[in-house]
């Protein structure tokens, strides 16, 4: 691709909000992992520190979810993210066909990024779901934990505090996973480095 | 025939004379005393002046006679445990510095309360911090009020309630600035401040009793009586805070109250602690979600290096 063919496709108040997004994430699954699976024989990190960074992390990703948030309202950023429901499935079968398959008999992309397409229609329901349902969950339910005071004490005689603690796991085991796809699905771009460095520089 | 049913009726009545229904009597003698002990005043004559005179009555010798109804002692005749020279009035002065009974004085041996283990509960506190500091003057009444001594940390089955009671019995002095010099030359007790380290104060107050951290704990003994100096108090979380919790080995895992749960499994039913509730099954689930989507990138990465060639 030349120089004249790039699109700048990441402006800077995105890419500030993905790298401390991406900075807060990762410290929140390790610290999490550390808090519920560490044993008296076996620490993985310091409870004590572990909970503060956990803590810390998680206000500070909720606070820049704003920014995504509102930045989408009033940036054109959020147009990436209209959803049209009518033949979703298809284009996503399509999308999937080609990781699958046409990928390796170096097809062109069916999806190729333009200008008006940032996102394949796989990306896009993903991210929806992630950024618009999993986050918002996960940021609720931490904040309730983190304020367990508020919690309802008792929901069919299953206590408040564990049921909100174990979707609040689930929702970051899913967070999880799309972070390990994610990376991965970056690196099969024309160059295994190329998407990552333009996360950085802005332009693709 | 009508003086057989007569006479099987007097028999009954006779039968129930006899033997009262112990449990539901409060022993009539009692209430001589509390005529004073459960009234916020009391008479006397003053031989002095001469005259009837109304007086407050101290706090701290105040019954409340519900609590003391609903307590386990509830039957016994005041003078059962104090002095029988308390049943003449006015009380002699000295009578107050009478020894108090202690719970093995009357529960040493005593088979019908084997399961409490008396002996062995005394043999722990004789290890405490509280021996160790006032000896044989920190009786049992300074923690249990034998007026109104329930033992709800058996009956009960609602954990909340154990804790709140068990926690109450520590903060009637470690949290009172008046009863707290009884025990220390200091003041304050400065509750808050001693545990500023601990995250959530609040909810381990609630939801955690002092003893699970202030006691060396035994799984066969319902409450371990052995406080340890504070020094030696859990400071580490993950000793709660993991799947071999401590919590386990005491309020949680006590076969009495295992038996009283429904499902056995009391841990998930009311109380959540970080780390030490895993679910099995969801563990599974998610480490074969892990495991799918790893093998599935380790794949593309393998067809992607074919491609290449």
């Amino acid at each position: 691709m030349t120089k004249e063919e790039r699109i700048y496709l990441f402006p800077l108040w995105l890419r500030i909000w993905h790298g401390i997004n991406a900075l807060g994430i990762l410290i929140l699954i390790i610290t999490g992992i550390s808090m519920q699976y560490s044993t008296a024989g076996f620490v993985i990190l310091d409870f004590k520190t572990t909970i503060k960074l956990h803590n810390i992390a998680g206000i500070i990703v909720s606070i820049i979810y704003l920014m995504f948030f509102v930045g989408n309202i009033v940036s054109s950023n959020g147009f990436f993210y209209h959803f049209r429901i009518k033949g979703t499935s298809n284009r996503m079968l399509k999308q999937v066909k080609y990781y699958l398959c046409c990928f390796f008999k170096i097809e062109k992309p069916p999806y190729p990024v333009s200008e008006k397409r940032k996102f394949n229609p796989l990306q896009k329901f993903s991210y929806i779901g992630v950024m618009y349902f999993i986050v918002p969950f996960v940021i609720a339910s931490g904040m309730a934990l983190l304020f367990p005071e508020i919690i309802i004490e008792e929901i069919y005689s299953v206590s408040g505090i564990m049921l909100t603690a174990v979707l609040h796991g689930i929702a970051g085991f899913i967070i999880f996973i799309f972070l390990i796809v994610h990376i991965y699905i970056a690196s099969i771009g024309e160059s295994p480095m190329k998407n990552f460095k333009s996360m950085i520089t802005g332009w693709h | 025939m009508l003086a057989q049913t007569r006479g099987i009726l007097l028999l009954t009545l006779f039968l129930f004379a006899q033997f009262p229904l112990r449990s539901q009597i409060t022993p009539e003698e009692n209430n001589t005393c509390l005529k004073c002990h459960s009234a916020h005043s009391y008479s006397i004559y003053n031989e002095w002046t001469e005259q009837d005179q109304k007086r407050l009555m101290n706090p701290y010798y105040i019954l409340d006679t519900m609590l003391l109804k609903a307590g386990v002692h509830h039957t016994f005749k005041c003078i059962d445990c104090h002095a029988y020279d308390y049943s003449t009035y006015p009380h002699n002065g000295d009578l107050k510095l009478e020894p108090m009974m202690t719970c093995i004085d009357c529960h040493g041996g005593d088979e019908t309360y084997a399961s409490y283990q008396f002996e062995r509960i005394e043999e722990e506190f004789q290890k405490s911090i509280h021996f160790e500091k006032h000896s044989e003057t920190f009786t049992c009444t300074k923690c249990h009020s034998q007026h109104y001594y329930k033992p709800t940390t058996r009956t009960s089955t609602n954990i909340n309630e154990i804790v709140e009671f068990s926690n109450n019995m520590c903060l009637s002095c470690h949290n009172s600035n008046i009863d707290y010099q009884l025990i220390s030359e200091e003041t304050s007790p400065k509750l808050i401040e001693v545990h500023s380290w601990l995250p959530n104060q609040n909810l381990h107050f609630q939801r955690v009793r002092c003893i699970e951290c202030h006691t060396e704990v035994h799984d066969t003994l319902l409450v371990s009586h052995h406080i340890l100096p504070k020094a030696q108090a859990t400071k580490n979380c993950i000793e709660c805070h993991s799947t071999n919790s401590k919590l386990q080995a005491s309020l949680y895992k006590y076969r009495n109250l295992v038996a009283r749960s429904e499902d056995n499994n009391i841990i998930s039913n009311e109380y959540y602690v970080i780390g030490a509730y895993r679910n099995k099954t969801l563990n599974y689930i998610l480490l074969l979600i892990l495991a799918g989507t790893l093998s599935g990138i380790i794949f593309h990465i393998a067809c992607r290096t074919f491609r290449k060639k």
